[in-house]
């Protein structure tokens, strides 16, 4: 596998950060092969916007910056905004399709995926699971770790009592992206 | 001595790189940090605060950094294996206490996340600007050991390792971390306790009266901690092996000998280098903590360009391993300095190879990694 570049964005709350630790530790520690995850800190990072990339690798990472990433996660309009000019071009877009509209300019290059993971998240009873649900969704559609590894990434990160509901989210949003791909 | 199996979270973790290193901090055996939390190391104290509850150790968040890096000493003297961590601003209010902790022989740590100045400069981005001011801040003459990690793993192993010298040294010995390293998450894979080795501090037991700066074989004095019973004076004059105060030349001089032997006649042991390619090169960087790993990329790229680069990675900062980098310099027409500033270990790499190639420099204003494509053309460059 050639090395994978995410970038993950949204606002503050809606667990963005958290569901790029879960795809780093399930290639990184599930799968035992290497991940870097870099976070935004700083002023921009505050007021609301929440940021992270991660690298997937099946070798050594040295360079842990993601200026280009291949696949852009975006789950708020402002995310959408700072970072689709920077997608690579053949790469991929995710988003919250309740929370962003997609301008008509996108290089049509790029494959969009679209899901309303909040919505989602609050069919199977708790809305803070979104993050849960977009992370199955980006396995599903990006293809970065397997399903089974994924899903113990996701019980290695979970509080204890939580397993029942994070993994019928990631199941969620999991089969939402086997359906897309159909 | 194998490190406590309660204090080592044995493992597979991603983590970033100040948990790491607090997870080494734990399992070298620290049982006190005093600190004033600081971007970009605050993850550190965050860290130690949450876990120490959990296997013993106390943390105080003291009223600045100047407190803190005085408070980290009562807790050594008290019998704890002591840290304490900060970023350049708070480093600048330590560098009165690190020649108390030098003169006094005070073995303790200090992790400095490094992020960009001068001042407050960027507290959120990354640098390497305070590699000189580690080594020479505080006045008089002094000698501390520095290590500097490019990874969360180096960050959990390294710790380790300063926790170790600190002991066998009787020193203050540093971290010298940076923004990036910090906080960036990866696999951090920390073994049984059974597999780290850990130094024990070395206290006096005999029946004769304690003589806190008697020189043992290794040039290192003995110990002792509050309730074990020795009288003793710990003290920022000079002193004698009483460790009473004489303000005398030839007792200075005695005692300078022995402080800057014990650092100075073991630089080869402490000397840690990694060589990556070198047999081959034409063009040697040497680099050090993160931008070791960009210098590594640009070595990929440079030889993709069919300029032979090798790099010699910098473990040791403090004492510069001099041999290591002159002996380089003899074999190669020049070395290519990478760091997160605008010369400081470059300039002693200069020093001991200007008689023998030609020493370039490329540095950043600091705010982030170097671009590898700018180190790229630095080899290219040097390489004509």
């Amino acid at each position: 596998m050639e090395t994978s570049e995410i970038r993950l964005a949204g606002m503050g709350g809606q667990g963005v950060i958290l569901a790029g630790m879960i795809l780093g530790r399930a290639k990184s520690i599930i799968d035992n092969k290497f991940a870097t995850m870099t976070q935004d800190f700083g002023p921009e990072a505050r007021g609301g916007a929440a940021s992270c990339a991660v690298i997937l690798s099946d070798d050594p990472i040295l360079y842990p910056n993601v200026t280009n990433p291949h696949t852009l996660v975006a789950m708020s309009q402002e995310a959408f905004t700072k970072y689709i000019g920077v997608v690579k071009p053949g790469g991929m877009l995710i988003v919250e399709e309740d929370l962003v509209k997609l301008s008509d300019d996108i290089d049509p290059s790029i494959r969009v995926f679209t899901i309303p993971a909040t919505r989602l998240a609050e069919e199977i009873g708790r809305k803070i699971v979104l993050n849960i649900v977009m992370y199955g969704f980006i396995v599903s559609v990006t293809g970065l770790v397997s399903e089974e590894s994924a899903r113990k990434a996701v019980e290695a990160s979970i509080p204890k009592g939580t397993e029942k509901l994070n993994l019928a989210a990631f199941e969620k949003g999991y089969q939402y992206g086997v359906e897309q791909l159909k | 001595m194998k490190a406590d199996p309660k204090r080592v979270l044995t493992g597979s973790h991603f983590l970033n790189g100040n948990h790491s290193a607090t997870e080494g901090a734990l399992a070298a055996g620290c049982t006190f940090a005093a600190g004033y939390p600081i971007t970009p190391s605050t993850e550190i104290v965050e860290r130690i605060a949450s876990r120490f509850p959990q296997v013993g150790g106390v943390f105080i968040q003291m009223e600045d950094e100047i407190a803190s890096s005085i408070c980290l000493q009562g807790g050594v003297w008290a019998g704890h294996k002591s840290m304490t961590v900060t970023s350049g601003p708070g480093l600048s209010l330590m560098m009165e206490h690190i020649g108390l902790a030098a003169i006094t022989e005070t073995p303790c740590v200090l992790i400095d996340v490094q992020r960009t100045g001068p001042s407050t400069g960027l507290p959120t981005k990354t640098g390497q600007a305070d590699m000189m001011q580690a080594r020479w801040g505080s006045h008089g003459d002094y000698e501390i050991i520095a290590l500097a990690p490019s990874s969360p793993q180096d960050c959990f192993d390294f710790t380790i390792d300063c926790f170790n010298l600190a002991e066998e040294y009787r020193t203050p010995v540093f971290l010298m971390s940076d923004e990036s390293t910090g906080h960036m998450l990866e696999k951090v894979v920390i073994p049984e306790a059974d597999k780290i080795d850990i130094v024990e501090r070395k206290y006096y037991t005999g029946s004769e009266p304690y003589l806190p700066y008697k020189e043992e074989a290794n040039g290192i004095p003995l110990m002792s901690k509050a309730g074990m019973g020795h009288y003793y004076h710990i003290t920022g004059l000079t002193h004698d092996e009483r460790g009473y105060p004489v303000l005398t030349q030839p007792v200075q001089k005695q005692m300078m000998k022995r402080l800057m032997g014990k650092v100075n006649d073991n630089v080869d042991k402490l000397t840690r280098v990694e060589r990556i390619n070198l047999d081959d090169a034409d063009v040697a960087i040497v680099s050090y903590g993160i931008s070791y790993r960009i210098a590594l990329k640009a070595m990929e790229m440079a030889r993709e360009k069919g300029v032979k680069a090798g790099i010699l990675r910098l473990i040791t900062c403090w004492p510069f391993p001099e041999k290591v980098v002159e002996e380089l310099a003899k074999n190669f027409k020049s070395l290519v300095m990478v760091e997160q500033n605008f010369g400081q270990m470059y300039y002693e790499m200069d020093r001991v190879s200007n008689k023998h190639c030609n020493t370039f420099l490329c540095g950043s204003a600091g705010g982030d990694v170097h671009d590898p494509e700018e180190i790229c053309n630095t080899i290219l460059e040097a390489a004509k």
